[in-house]
């Protein structure tokens, strides 16, 4: 273990390589540049390889390419490149291709402003490509969990052969904080299950039990065919609805089926709460203030925080807390809301949008609720 | 009667239960894998490629299906991306040989930028370029390749735009290899191709292609054998041609040949290079 002083960025870098990054490629884009910047002094000493892509479209290509070459890849942009890698999302969905994809969100639409903190990319984050899929999304609220969470994203890539998300935003990081590094073998660490048997005629997206196919890497006499199109399990392309509907299912049953290791929640207060603050990622450092400052005026207020934004595990959010009215904070004009709102549908649920392109303070989040108190 | 079971000497190369292919009757792209196969075959006889670190990246369109007829590690992937792929890929493991096969539509239109960097870069990838001057599988619209004034599905009253010539621009930028060769002369495919497979950093082969079903129809050369010989009239062959002699000209001639050979430091060696230092 080694303890540092850094940002939210360089913890991204550091996570992915305790996760044992060996690929990356990105385009420079504010407020992410400095992971691409870092990364491409320290990795080359790890035995890996960082570059440029002419667009985000090239990056997150590449490493979906890089990671059938058996490395573990990563990009990092903001909205309109995360916009760009729209598709190829939806690739490495329908080819099972692990990669982490980091969207250091800014105030958008469009070019928006550049250097300054939203949370409005979380339906994105959850619905860029076309077509049905369910693709894992973390969203840290500090410089440890920037780090913590990347290594999850990792994990959780790694072990269900996914996209996964890292969903940072413009304050966590240019934030600096105290930083626990872990050395190997202090943190567990993933990595996908290959083939077994080298020589066997493999069916490249046949699933084991966990709905998981091995993944037959390039170079290694598999003969895989990485394939776009909807494939049956040899890898063919297959327009038959039992094909296209076995293939779909899984894709997202997959997810689902491991939802309780990749679904994670900070609750405080909840015990005798009345009132339930719902919040996520840098927003929710102001709304645990908040929380703290309704406590002191004698209300009893609750904090749940959602660690992983997707899945939501609504059933550890039901139980989170009693309280029967719930507000949910979030630094947009209420997204997650809706589905907050979903599911507490038995209870009074109120979007409180804190829109700020600045950290919102404490005494801004008190002013956005004070209509439902 | 006994069964008798005719191989033929590319089989092994191929995924027969894909067999037949989905191309149309006249189409140039059989043609063109049996050349590039046959160089293949030869390089692994010869020892001097692996078949099991040979990997072949397509994106969309019929010339990219390619690589899922052949019996290799293969991937198919989205529309233009096949270089940005390829890119990754021998950059996490560099002792793939990476083969991207595409049309003029894939590589050139929607995948034009990743082409030019990837020639900039001089990365170690072959591409092959098949060029039939339409948007095929769409069913006919107008691509970067296709000669002023052809009327297409979404230019009926003839395509006002002026078509890019592949071979110089890929030219102008830092590729080591960049050569012509049409299907109408299968030995120079083979030819070029044996040699790209024994070279380092970017090489690009672009092979003149038929669609009789798609571009002969709008040209009024419907008929494949027609195609074929029209085609064959206008393609010349020239031992060191300039840069400015690729421009294609249906009315003057198609000039094929190898138009640049260098040795220059190849992406993968520099970065090694500079990698030891770190």
């Amino acid at each position: 273990m080694r303890r540092t002083f850094t940002s939210g960025n360089i913890a991204v870098a550091e996570g992915a390589l305790t996760a044992g990054l060996k690929f990356y490629a990105g385009y420079p884009i504010t407020p992410s540049s400095e992971i691409m910047e870092y990364l491409s002094e320290k990795l080359p000493s790890k035995g890996g390889v960082v570059v440029q892509m002419e667009d985000e479209i090239g990056s997150i290509n590449a490493i979906i390419g890089a990671s059938w070459a058996g490395a573990k890849a990563m990009t990092a942009t903001s909205g309109p490149g995360f916009s760009l890698m729209a598709e190829a999302m939806g690739l490495a969905v329908i080819t099972e291709t692990p990669i982490v994809v980091v969207n250091v969100m800014r105030a958008g639409p469009s070019t928006g402003v550049p250097t300054k903190t939203s949370q409005s990319d979380v339906l994105q984050a959850r619905w860029l490509a076309h077509g049905d899929y369910l693709i894992p999304c973390y969203a840290p609220w500090s410089v440890q969990e920037a780090y913590d969470l990347t290594i999850k994203a990792f994990n959780t890539a790694e072990l269900l052969r996914t996209p996964a998300v890292v969903l940072s935003d413009a304050v966590i990081a240019h934030l600096w904080e105290p930083l626990t590094l872990y050395e190997p073998g202090e943190v567990e660490i993933i990595n996908r299950k290959t083939p077994l048997d080298k020589q066997r005629s493999i069916l490249p997206y046949k699933p084991d039990p966990d709905l998981i196919p091995p993944m037959p890497i390039v170079g290694h006499g598999y003969k895989t065919i990485i394939e776009s199109l909807t494939h049956d399990e040899k890898g063919y392309y297959s327009p038959k609805n039992a094909d296209y509907r076995a293939l779909i299912k899984r894709l997202t049953l997959k997810i689902l089926k491991r939802i309780d290791y990749i679904y994670d929640q900070d609750t405080r207060f909840c015990e005798d709460a009345d009132l339930l603050l719902v919040s996520y990622g840098s927003t929710a450092r102001s709304v645990y203030l908040a929380a703290l400052e309704l406590r002191r005026k004698g209300i009893k207020a609750g904090f749940l925080r959602l660690k992983t934004l997707w899945p939501l595990h609504e059933e550890k959010i039901r139980n989170s807390c009693k309280a029967k009215k719930i507000i949910v904070i979030e630094n947009n004009m209420g997204k997650i809301y809706f589905d907050i709102d979903r599911i507490f549908k038995d209870r009074d649920v109120y979007s409180s949008p804190v829109l700020s392109l600045d950290l919102p303070t404490p005494r801004e989040i008190l002013e956005v609720i004070e209509p439902w108190l | 009667m006994a069964v008798a079971t005719f191989l033929h000497p590319l089989d092994k190369h191929l995924r027969l239960d894909r067999i037949p292919t989905l191309y149309c009757p006249g189409c140039g792209l059989g043609i063109g894998l049996a050349a590039m196969l046959r160089a293949l075959d030869k390089r692994i006889e010869e020892g001097t490629i692996e078949p099991d670190k040979v990997l072949w990246i397509g994106g969309i369109g019929c010339s990219a299906r390619m690589v899922f007829y052949v019996n290799y590690d293969a991937a198919h992937v989205i529309h233009g991306r096949s270089i940005p792929f390829a890119t990754g890929v021998v950059l996490a493991n560099p002792n793939i040989k990476a083969i991207v096969v595409g049309g003029d539509g894939d590589i050139a239109g929607i995948g034009g930028n990743h082409l030019l960097h990837a020639a900039r870069r001089n990365i170690d990838l072959i591409v092959v370029m098949f060029t039939n001057f339409v948007y095929a599988m769409t069913g006919g619209q107008v691509a970067p390749t296709t000669p002023r004034g052809v009327k297409t599905t979404t230019t009926p009253y003839g395509n006002p735009e002026y078509p890019m010539n592949v071979i110089k621009l890929v030219s102008s930028l830092n590729a080591n290899y960049v050569a012509r060769t049409s299907i109408t002369t299968p030995h120079y495919i083979e030819q070029y191709f044996y040699k790209a497979l024994g070279m380092k950093g970017f090489r690009f082969i672009e092979v003149i292609s038929t669609c009789p079903e798609v571009y002969g129809r709008h040209i009024g050369l419907r008929n494949p054998v027609e195609m074929y010989i029209e085609l064959k009239k206008r393609v010349k062959y020239k031992p060191r041609p300039s840069i400015e002699e690729a421009e294609i000209d249906w009315n003057e001639g198609i000039v094929i040949g190898e138009f640049i050979e260098r040795n220059n430091p190849s992406y993968l060696e520099i970065i090694k290079g500079e990698l030891s230092e770190v």
